[in-house]
């Protein structure tokens, strides 16, 4: 019962790239900006869930929430201060941008508390394991899997049932349009950065509890196959979001599983490869027409 | 009359940088730290050119340039070490062979505009470190012992032949027809440019370059391994380039010699380093978006002042 072991494995995984893809997708969908900063809000909420465990002895899920608190809060100041200048810029000056509020976050994080890695405490959560067609599920991952998912209905509710969320959804369909109907727009922008932060620095707590190990850089390659996942979804599409993620972490499992583990990471780029040459606008994307 | 003139004074002070340099080398002024950054510098500059090409005159914004820089590095250093053959054949088939891998990312990759071309070029440069990663052959993840071979002359030689073809390129026929394509792809295309050729055949020639620039790399440093050529040396080149200024060719040249200056002074820092570094790249981009130059070039600024009018 390898395969099924590795199937969890690989739902686990998946889970975590898909909070991380969801803060993308969203991102992109209302500003249309490739924010690669996203990762390292990942890995400040890592740090930061690391902190509170570790330096206050909060317990896992106040640890969670005051990370996704501080990410929510970090990401709208990245916003504020780097990107909302550059709405009217051309795409590669916000990409460039992004790339350069990315390294400032990292090497950041290096000059305040330095290189070396941490390890999150083992004893966050309770670990069981359980049999299951013989298969091993710990508990962790269980549970994991769990508040991603518990975390990613609460975000639909968000998004189709409330206010800001019916905001969210007009200034992504046409902004303009958005502003005439009396839509604060840059405050809708706002909200957008801090939920989506909220779920990438709710990944970095799961990520560490689960993974143990954190570090600095540990936020580029998470990011990037996030970022991937939410390509292969359907960049802009909420449920894309979640099934890319969850596709993504399964085929790395199932290629570490056969044994090419060091063509792990390749994996991921050659779905994205594919995907982009095939069919760009993704998984649940509508194709549209260029017009002239 | 006025082109052959430009030409000649542009190889008049090539010849000029060179002998000093050499001097300055041959004399032992300038000690093997001095004298390294100045080959460093050179292939940053080759690099920076090459890609100038691709993103500022061509307009197709790659960030994979790491891989092909790989490639070269890699090709060339198997040349020299496994089968031994000299320096300048290594170089040379070590750009041939970047340029192939151009040409097989670029055919596909090239439909793709603007951010999905970015993050396409971004994923098969991360695939090219990959691929080395994974040959034992040429020493997987360890990396490869190569000899210290790149002089200040092989490295200028190089340089001159870079920046003349690509500057021949840009004024050229083809050039023009790059520069519509970075204007208006679809306008271009209106016009009955073949964009697909155009766009292509810049890519292979800045993977050629960047192919160029790694034999010189990996003769310079006495070991490459995968992760010198990870998507932060690809960042690396796209900070001289948007430095300099989209379309500058000049600008991205002075850029190159800054920051190769800079780095290597913080080199002990490489903290600080990078936070200058990406200060610099966001200031610019709030600030000052078209880059240290513009599209302007350095030669621009002297002899007649022509008024340059229309079109924006």
């Amino acid at each position: 019962m390898e395969w099924l072991q590795q199937l969890i494995n690989g739902i686990s995984l998946g889970s975590i790239y898909a909070l991380i893809a969801l803060g993308y997708t969203m991102v992109y969908g209302i500003i249309k900006l490739i924010n690669f900063a996203h990762g390292d809000v990942f890995m400040v909420g890592a740090f930061v869930g690391f902190y509170a465990i570790k330096g206050w002895g909060l317990g896992f899920f106040p640890a969670l929430l005051f990370s996704m608190a501080f990410c929510a809060v970090f990401g709208v100041l990245i916003e504020r201060i780097a990107y909302k200048r550059l709405r009217n810029a051309t795409r590669i000056a916000a990409l460039i941008t992004a790339i350069g509020m990315s390294l400032l976050i990292e090497y950041g994080v290096i000059y305040a508390r330095g290189a070396q890695p941490e390890a999150y405490p083992d004893n966050v959560l309770p670990s069981t394991t359980f049999n299951l067609f013989g298969a091993q599920i710990s508990s962790q991952s269980l549970f994991i899997l769990g508040v991603s998912v518990g975390l990613m209905i609460i975000l639909q509710f968000i998004v189709h049932r409330t206010k800001i969320g019916k905001a969210m959804r007009a200034v992504s369909h046409d902004m303009d349009a958005a502003r005439l109907m009396g839509i604060n727009v840059d405050m809708t922008i706002s909200y957008t950065f801090a939920i989506g932060s909220a779920l990438a620095g709710a990944a970095g707590v799961i990520f560490g509890v689960y993974y143990t190990k954190i570090e600095p850089l540990m936020g580029i390659i998470p990011g990037l196959k996030a970022f991937v996942a939410a390509v292969l979804g359907g960049i802009g599409i909420i449920p894309g979001a979640m099934v890319g993620g969850l596709i993504l972490g399964v085929v790395e499992s199932v290629v570490s599983a056969m044994g090419f583990s060091l063509w792990r990471d390749a994996a991921a780029f050659i779905i994205l490869i594919l995907i982009l040459i095939f069919r760009p606008s993704g998984i649940f994307g509508k194709n549209t027409r260029e017009k002239v | 009359m006025k082109k052959v003139n430009k030409f000649w004074l542009f190889l008049i002070l090539a010849v000029l940088i060179y002998g000093i340099g050499q001097g300055l080398i041959q004399t032992g002024i300038l000690n093997a730290f001095y004298s390294n950054m100045l080959i460093l510098m050179i292939i940053n500059i080759i690099l920076a050119v090459s890609l100038h090409l691709v993103i500022g005159i061509t307009g197709q914004f790659s960030i994979g340039h790491a891989g092909f820089l790989a490639v070269g590095a890699y090709v060339s250093a198997i040349i020299t070490m496994k089968f031994e053959l000299p320096f300048v054949l290594a170089i040379i088939i070590g750009g041939i062979v970047a340029a192939l891998a151009g040409l097989l990312v670029g055919i596909p990759t090239l439909r793709l505009r603007g951010d999905y071309l970015a993050i396409a070029t971004l994923g098969f440069g991360e695939i090219i470190r990959i691929v080395f990663l994974n040959i034992e052959y040429v020493g997987g993840a360890a990396g490869m012992m190569v000899t210290n071979m790149t002089t200040w002359t092989s490295a200028f030689v190089c340089l001159i032949i870079t920046i003349l073809v690509i500057a021949n390129f840009t004024n050229s026929r083809h050039g023009r027809a790059c520069i519509a394509i970075r204007e208006n792809e679809i306008a271009a295309d209106a016009m009955g440019i073949n964009t697909t050729f155009y766009k292509v055949a810049a890519f292979a020639i800045g993977s050629f370059f960047a192919g160029i620039a790694g034999g010189l790399f990996s003769h310079n440093f006495y070991i490459i391994q995968p992760t010198n050529f990870g998507f932060l040396k690809s960042f690396d080149i796209l900070i001289f380039v948007v430095l300099g200024g989209l379309g500058s060719m000049s600008g991205s040249v002075i850029s190159a010699v800054l920051l190769t200056v800079i780095s290597t002074y913080l080199q002990q820092y490489p903290e600080t380093r990078m936070i200058i570094y990406s200060l610099v790249l966001v200031v610019v981009m709030l600030y000052r978006p078209q880059g240290l130059m513009g599209t302007r070039e350095i030669t621009d600024f002297f002899g007649k002042k022509k008024s340059v009018k229309g079109g924006n």
